[in-house]
């Protein structure tokens, strides 16, 4: 396939690999912000050819993995509802609510959390669909105006603009049985929490290509300059990650900081135009939790006032669900980048991705996962 | 988060609602996807497509620099 199978080539990557371990005289720690390029890391076995004095920390690039608990036990309340068509990506179906518990919703209703998570619900009769794109969901409120259709919309910039599109859609078209459950999150305001952090051990980014697509690189620049970090922008193929690890480990030993783009068949500075005017129209900038790591101001979207009917919290009344977090499970550990998913005594015991006790061993961008599926034990 | 495959548009169609769709080829397995965000692309253009969204398209030569890196470090070799 055009634009994939080239960057893939294994003989451009060893080339790359002897490159890097030319340049390198000292040890680096270097973190990969986005779950893809950190599967694509493992899968390819680039953390295992590099030179050992490169370290890679895993960046909590995983909206699944960030999302807080609350949010999937809310999800489970809804999903629960008759009239409800509960509708989500693949990954968030299978992410472990809080164990058994019984919620209140309110005085006089309460809810028992029977399920495990939304694939369960929709076992138990309750009508869940995975969708590909938001429209979908869209689709399906026309379809049925006698059902409240519900997107859990999960994500980063990257997803963002499609959600804000459907939300769009949905008023344009008049629906009032279309709503989004909103767990978006941005990545500048993480990286400064990890770059901020007492102790912080990472010396040079490699940032989101797909979100960068959206909203371009310039976002980057004040980050790299107020800590002095090289901060690359890389694609997701192994020559991508590999050119992007080059060229950070080359300003790493110049003593270079600023924003580079690997990625740049896909990137420009300013980014996505329209993308970036109706994700403007549709949401705001909010503080947001992120599960593990805790609330982080100004890291995620809401829904502008406008556009509020759209809010499924609101439009069910689940703000009172609170969540309970397993106490096996150091998710938070790994999404900061503290811990490595084989250090965790649950790993591959209790914990798989057929009986998974956290996100990260659900999502197809968790480390956890990552690790298990290529045989990192 | 981040999975992005490049496709190829096959056909354009412009909409009331201002939400321009097409068909977008991968690998010869075409799918129904949004253009509305790439209003310069063109048939026969590559995009990155998201969740049924196109985000951008593929600059071609820009496409070329990782493999030109190469041949300048391979260069630097002999």
């Amino acid at each position: 396939m055009r634009f994939i199978d080239e960057y893939r080539n294994e003989a451009d990557a060893r080339k790359f690999l002897t490159a890097i371990g030319r340049l390198v005289t000292r040890d680096w720690t270097i973190m990969e912000i986005c779950g893809g390029q950190t599967h694509t890391l493992i899968k390819s076995g680039i953390d295992r050819l590099l030179p050992p004095q490169i370290t890679l920390v895993h960046g909590p690039g995983c909206p699944v993995c960030v999302t807080p608990l609350e949010l999937i036990d809310r999800a489970i309340v809804i999903a629960q509802r008759p009239e409800v068509i509960f509708t989500s990506f693949g990954d968030m179906l299978r992410v472990p609510g809080s164990p058994q518990q019984t919620f209140e919703v309110s005085q006089t209703s309460k809810v028992s959390r029977g399920a495990q998570d939304l694939l369960s619900v929709k076992a138990r009769g309750g009508d869940v669909r995975m969708v590909y794109s938001p429209l979908d969901a869209v689709k399906l409120a026309q379809a049925h105006p006698d059902q409240q259709v519900v997107f859990f919309a999960v994500g980063f910039e990257t997803t963002a603009p499609g959600n804000a599109m459907a939300v769009w859609q949905a008023r344009q078209l008049g629906l009032t049985n279309f709503s989004i459950l909103c767990s978006h999150v941005l990545v500048p305001p993480a990286m400064a929490a990890i770059l901020g952090a007492p102790g912080n051990q990472v010396q040079g980014f490699l940032a989101a290509g797909h979100v960068c697509t959206v909203m371009g690189t310039w976002e980057y620049e004040p980050l790299a300059e107020t800590y002095r970090t090289p901060i690359v922008v890389t694609g997701f193929e192994p020559l991508d990650l590999l050119q992007g690890i080059y060229m950070t480990v080359k300003a790493l030993e110049e003593g270079r900081w600023g924003v580079e783009n690997q990625y740049t068949r896909a990137v420009t500075r300013a980014g996505n135009r329209p993308a970036q005017k109706l994700l403007a129209e549709v949401f705001e900038v909010s503080d947001r939790q992120w599960r593990g790591i805790g609330p982080i101001p100004a890291s995620g979207y809401r829904l502008r006032p406008a556009y509020a009917a759209f809010d499924a919290e609101q439009r069910f009344g689940v703000a009172g669900v609170t969540a309970q977090e397993s106490p096996l499970c150091i998710a938070g550990q790994i999404l900061q980048g503290l811990k490595k998913p084989h250090e965790c005594r649950a790993f591959g015991l209790q914990c798989t991705p057929e009986h998974p006790l956290g996100a990260p061993m659900v999502s197809s961008e968790g480390a956890c996962a990552a690790y298990f599926s290529y045989g990192r034990t | 988060m981040c999975l992005g495959v490049p496709g190829k548009i096959l056909t354009l169609e412009p909409n009331p609602v201002g939400m321009t769709m097409g068909k977008v080829s991968f690998g010869g397995a075409a799918k129904e996807v949004c253009l509305a965000y790439v209003p310069e692309a063109q048939v026969g253009d590559y995009v990155l497509v998201h969740a049924g969204f196109a985000l951008n398209t593929l600059d071609e030569a820009e496409a070329m620099e990782v493999f030109e890196l190469l041949k300048e470090m391979g260069e630097i070799d002999q």
